[in-house]
């Protein structure tokens, strides 16, 4: 298992250096002069100048290289014009409002889609199967910023049950002390029970959005996984020897259906993160996409490349993670390496 | 039960197989397009899909001829109506016919949609299937590639590149077909390395076929269906990715009508209860997606009716 | 005896696309207490959906339309859900084909045993662990204690179905039934794991239900056999018996199609006269057409050690995987030659290296007085050498490309190495060559789904000899074919062999049928030649300790 682990470490090197590069090359294939765009639209020509050899572009580009990898083992990104702040802070700052959001509804989605799809898989052709399948044409079909503005305009316009759709809480409530900077956890390490209800109503309008837009995948490949491996000859053997249903089903179907599963959680972190750029965007969410959007507009690019950069490093470690889990289940994985 | 139709031959004489196959093209085009038809009456959801998908090629073509409103007209005399006779969609904060807009963003859309794909297939399953049956360094260099687009989260790689690369529809496109690449790239991978030393390429090297060749005529024609099936379902990957991304003010810039943009526009207006601004547009791109995820599954049944059960 | 199982006019149905169609028709059986009965029947016979409907693990699409299965008393056709389960391991416990696939990929062997034993109140938590090694030991399982904790792909093929079969003996049922229990496993580790169903189930008294294609395995080892024919059962007997005086036509044809001991080729068709001479003694051999010199091919081992590996500390390489190690033959014009061995003795790496299209390690390849050996296999189709050496798969289906007629397929090797020709001049040549294999004129018209394993396996054969090549390699070509077909394609080899005047290179596992089409044999195992001479010689008087082996291990039906 050790082994496997540090095999798994090591190939996520290749990886991070190809995320570096990339962000790297995003920065210099920018049309016109980066450095103009980097100073920002009101910039004179001296100052751009004064940005061209700050940022170091008047070097040769493996030297740039050099000192941009240079920067980003200190954790530097550089600064965000708008604020003045540098951009790891900003983005330290902003990114548990992200994480908490896009935990959430993963969280949710999975704890719906999972006995859905295998609910769907087991009773196949009945309503469940059905109501499954209109859930994951619909899921993939929606568009994720659509269904969160109808869901503000039906809970929040229409029927009022659904706080404002203008941040993490209320305006006139204060967060909780910072703890991990979750707040429905800090609440609760607070004693805090309003803070955390405040919080909480917050979250579950955007929570849903997400969820329903990771729903259709990790259902789909629940199904699916689940039908092909019930009708596999393993099963059949386990129904020959008159192991009771629920075993067959969740020790002998279940467990080796959630290999493909845990491989489509990747794909879905892949969608979830994109996602979380617009939902945070209709909700006001101030977590590092509504960030990184606001620098867009005032194209405002350093924040937009250390968005990207913190996006795939996130990414890249949540794959590793999907992949140590996948590992822990299928021991063909521990030998093969 | 494949069993049960395998027919017993001794004598090399197959009594009860279905009718002779057409000889010429023409009729295999037209036994086709009977089994388009065949499937559609099978599955009226597919019929359904296959329907509306020819309705919104027909607007795309047809839209600005057939917009009562220019879809750029403002009139502030007229603005931000609800549903009427007049404007039946209502109007945006600035009086546009939303109906109009609606109709002529239908246009660009699918000329998003349909060149990301089309470019996507042209690189990425091209490269993928000589990744695939060549295998070695090309293919290692070509997954390498692929790894480093697919460790970036998709959404987020696209608004770099469009970011990086400028504000304008082509770089839409272009962004979408990049973070598409590795999807097809591996199908066509995964397809042409089954298929590298399958008994009929073995025979096909035998009887003096040069390794290109091989790929052209033995391995493409048996992948494009795959990746035609492929393309339909990420036709409606595609137009959502284009309408995030003008949703957050990337690539589309006003007052183009774009399905995107225009819910981005309607936005700031739900909370005050304007609620059609924002709903007709997203409804035509759900919609639009919708139709290409069944017309893919439905394409899917159609080029496989074996593994349908 | 009495009567343990009793099927009566049983009618299985399957919905499907076109409708429902009767995959059993009015089946009825009986399987007295003790005894070991065998169902026979080609692929589409309904053997196993007999057998799966007994157990009622029929999928989906199926159901039992008519008819009852009497199981000590009880209408297992009638009989609820959970009454089955408690029957299912208990009473009746089954076997399969294929017994990796069988066993749960991520569940430990030992603990899946402990299941079943769990499941049926047979052993608690304290007791389950030793009596699964028990188990184990009692299905010949060496080391136990260690292979308790093995997964199924850290185990061979023949290893996985004794696991299997413990399984099915875990409960001590009264009735086993194995559906294809050693087909895909090598013919010694057929006959070790036949021995071992055979021998426990005898002890326990239990009785047996043998489902197989193997008319010969089934009269080797059962009491009883039971021939099945598209859904219905034409005849039952003695297994004695029904080899001596097969009474229905279709049991005459199969059994006469199964190659064994004492018959030649012509021996397996239907019609031909029993004891003719099969073909004229071979022929004044030729000159030497094909030499093959110290062929060697190695392969590098996978594994090791890669972290260590990248910092330079692996040490040296693992010793290379030698596939074929030294090997050297001979064919001559006209004649052929038998390849024969078990699964991973390297004779089809050996076919792949003479059919130029796998560069060897080391070795020389002449035909006929050209060194072929020494042309890369990349370059070798440009070479005027190509047509001289053509191939016939094993699997018909998967040689054939999807997307082209019969015609198409057929016309490849003309149009590619001959050229020159227009349509209809292609057209004959195709129609010519159709003929020549027996397949009728209007299927060249056909996409290979159209068409039957025997027609596509003719397709084939055609596609092998439009260029009249010198040596053909038959890559066990009807190994995917029932019986039947197999005796069909084997003659028609035969004769084209003798009407063209080429050489074969038969490789194959099974000596049998080797035996029929081949003058000499060569045994291989693990890369290397243990036993070479004439059909004749190494059949009746074997040299090899394996070669003895092997003959051993194929059924002996008491004829």
């Amino acid at each position: 298992m050790l082994r496997h682990l540090g095999q798994r470490l090591l190939t996520t090197i290749p990886t991070l250096v190809g995320v570096v590069v990339v962000t790297f090359l995003l920065t210099r294939i920018l049309p016109g002069d980066p450095a103009a765009f980097f100073a920002g639209p009101t910039a004179d020509p001296a100052a751009v100048e004064q940005i061209r050899v700050t940022l170091g572009l008047d070097k040769s580009l493996p030297e740039q290289f050099v000192a941009y990898v240079g920067d980003l083992l200190v954790g530097d990104l550089g600064v965000a014009l708008s604020t003045g702040q540098p951009v790891v802070a900003e983005i330290a700052a902003r990114l548990p409002a992200s994480a908490e959001l896009t935990l959430f509804g993963l969280i949710l989605s999975v704890a719906v889609a999972v006995p859905l799809g295998i609910l769907a898989a087991v009773r196949q052709g009945s309503w469940i199967d059905h109501l499954c399948r209109l859930l994951t044409t619909a899921g993939v079909s929606l568009p994720v910023f659509f269904t969160g503005l109808l869901f503000v305009y039906v809970f929040y316009f229409l029927l009022g049950v659904a706080p404002a759709p203008l941040g993490r809480i209320d305006l006139f409530a204060s967060p909780p002390p910072h703890v991990t900077g979750f707040y429905l956890i800090d609440s609760l390490i607070a004693g805090d029970l309003e803070t955390f209800r405040a919080s909480f109503a917050q979250l579950i309008l955007p929570g849903i959005t997400l969820a329903l837009f990771a729903l259709a995948p990790i259902a789909r490949m629940t199904r699916a996984s689940m039908l092909s491996v019930l009708s596999s000859e393993f099963i059949r053997t386990a129904r020959a020897s008159g192991l009771a249903p629920g075993t067959v089903i969740v020790r002998y179907a279940f467990r080796n259906a959630m290999l493909p599963v845990i491989t489509t959680l990747g794909m879905v972190f892949s969608f979830l993160l994109g996602a979380n750029v617009l939902v945070e965007k209709v909700f006001a969410w101030p977590g590092i996409g509504s960030f990184a959007v606001e620098a867009l507009i005032q194209s405002d690019y350093a924040p937009v490349q250390g968005f990207v950069l913190t996006m795939a490093i996130l990414y890249v470690l949540l794959n590793l993670l999907i992949d140590l889990l996948y590992g822990l289940i299928d021991p063909r994985m521990r030998i093969e390496g | 039960m494949k069993t049960l139709d395998t027919a017993s031959d001794t004598t090399g004489a197959a009594s009860s197989l279905p009718a002779a196959a057409p000889r010429q093209r023409p009729s295999g085009f037209k036994a086709g397009l009977s089994h388009l038809g065949h499937v559609a009456g099978e599955n009226p959801v597919t019929g359904f899909a296959f329907a509306l998908f020819a309705l919104i090629v027909l607007t795309a073509l047809f839209g600005p001829m057939l917009a009562p409103y220019d879809p750029l007209a403002t009139d502030t005399a007229a603005a931000l109506q609800p549903p009427s006779a007049l404007h039946w969609f209502g109007t945006d904060q600035v009086g546009r016919d939303i109906f109009s807009r609606v109709l002529v963003a239908t246009r660009l859309d699918l000329t998003i949609a349909v060149a990301s794909v089309a470019l996507v297939f042209v690189m990425g399953g091209l490269v993928g299937i000589a990744a695939g049956y060549y295998g070695g360094w090309t293919d290692r260099i070509v997954g390498r590639i692929s790894d480093t687009i697919m460790a970036f989260p998709l959404f987020v790689l696209a608004m770099g590149i469009v970011a990086a690369l400028g504000n304008t529809v082509t770089n839409i496109v272009i962004a979408t077909a990049i973070v598409n690449f590795p999807l097809y790239q591996r199908i066509a991978r995964a397809e042409a390395n089954v298929r590298r030393n399958a008994g009929f390429v073995q025979a096909a090297r035998l009887t003096g076929n040069s390794e290109a060749r091989i790929l052209l005529t033995q391995i493409l024609p048996n992948i494009m269906p795959i990746m035609m099936v492929q393309m339909s379902l990420t036709m409606g990957y595609a137009i959502l990715n284009a309408a995030g991304l003008s949703f957050i003010g990337l690539g589309v810039t006003p007052p183009t009508a774009e399905w995107g943009i225009m819910v981005a526009e309607g936005a700031a207006f739900i909370i005050s209860g304007e609620w059609w601004i924002a709903l007709f547009p997203g409804l035509a791109l759900m919609i639009a997606v919708f139709c290409f995820n069944l017309v893919g599954d439905g394409l899917r049944d159609l080029i496989d009716p074996q593994r349908r059960t | 005896m009495s009567t343990l199982l009793d099927v009566k006019d049983l009618t299985v149905e399957f919905a499907t696309r076109r409708g429902t169609v009767e995959a059993v028709r009015q089946v009825s059986l009986k399987i007295a207490k003790g005894e070991t009965v065998g169902i026979v029947g080609e692929s589409g016979s309904g053997k196993s959906v007999t057998s799966y409907a007994v157990m009622r693990i029929l999928d989906r699409a199926g159901r039992i339309a008519a008819g009852t299965v009497t199981y000590g008393g009880v209408d297992l056709s009638a009989a609820g859900e959970r009454q089955m389960r408690e029957i299912r391991g208990r009473e009746i416990s089954m076997i399969f084909q294929n017994p990796r696939l069988a066993l749960n990929p991520i569940r430990k062997v030992g603990v899946q045993l402990e299941d079943v034993l769990r499941t049926h109140a047979l052993a608690g938590t304290d007791d389950a662990r030793d009596k699964a090694l028990d188990l184990l030991r009692q299905v010949r399982i060496a080391r136990p204690e260690e292979r308790y904790h093995a997964y199924p792909f850290e185990l061979s093929g023949g290893m996985c179905q004794r696991i299997v079969f413990a399984l099915a003996l875990a409960c001590r049922p009264q009735l086993l039934i194995a559906d294809e229990p050693t087909t895909g496993l090598d013919v010694t580790t057929q006959k070790a794991v036949m021995d071992l169903v055979v021998d426990l189930t005898r002890e326990r008294g239990m009785s047996t239900v043998l489902i197989t294609h193997d008319l010969g395995l089934a009269a080797t080892y059962c009491d009883r056999v039971v021939v099945m024919q598209k859904g219905e059962v034409v005849e039952e007997a003695a297994s004695a018996a029904i080899f001596k005086a097969p009474a229905h036509p279709y049991t005459r044809k199969l059994m006469r199609a199964t190659p064994r001991p004492g018959i030649g080729l012509r021996d397996l068709l239907p019609e031909a006269p029993a004891g003719t001479p099969t073909r004229p003694p071979a022929p004044a051999a030729g000159d030497v057409l094909l030499k093959v010199e110290g062929l060697v091919k190695t392969y590098p081992r996978q594994g090791g050690n890669p972290l260590a590996r990248l910092l330079g500390r692996g040490g040296a390489a693992p010793e290379p995987f030698r596939a074929v190690d030294g090997l050297s033959l001979e064919i001559r014009r006209g004649e052929s030659l038998g390849l024969v061995g078990e699964s991973g003795c390297g004779k089809s790496t050996t076919s792949m290296m003479i059919m130029r299209l796998l560069d060897p390690t080391a070795g020389k390849i002449t035909l006929g007085g050209d060194d072929i050996g020494a042309i890369p296999a990349k370059a070798f189709a440009r070479t005027a050498h190509r047509r001289r050496v053509q191939m016939v798969f094993q699997d018909p289906t998967d040689s054939l490309n999807p997307r082209f007629t019969a015609e198409r397929a057929i016309a490849d090797p003309i149009l590619r190495l001959e050229g020159g020709l227009d349509r209809d001049a292609v057209r004959a040549r195709c129609e010519s060559l159709a003929t020549q294999v027996g397949l009728p004129l209007d299927l060249l018209d056909r996409f290979p789904h159209q068409l039957s394993g025997g027609q596509k396996a003719r397709v084939g054969i055609a596609r092998a000899i439009a260029l009249r090549p010198d040596l053909v390699i038959l890559d066990e070509p009807t190994a995917a074919l029932d019986v039947s077909v197999q005796a069909v394609v084997l003659n028609l080899l035969d004769d084209l062999k003798a009407e063209l005047g080429m050489s074969y290179l038969f490789v194959s596992h099974d000596l049998h049928v080797v035996r029929l089409l081949c003058d000499r044999v060569m045994v291989m195992r693990a890369g290397q030649v243990v036993e070479e001479g004439t059909a004749a010689a190494v059949l009746e008087d074997p040299q090899a300790a394996y070669t003895r082996e092997l003959i051993a291990a194929i059924p002996h039906p008491p004829v």
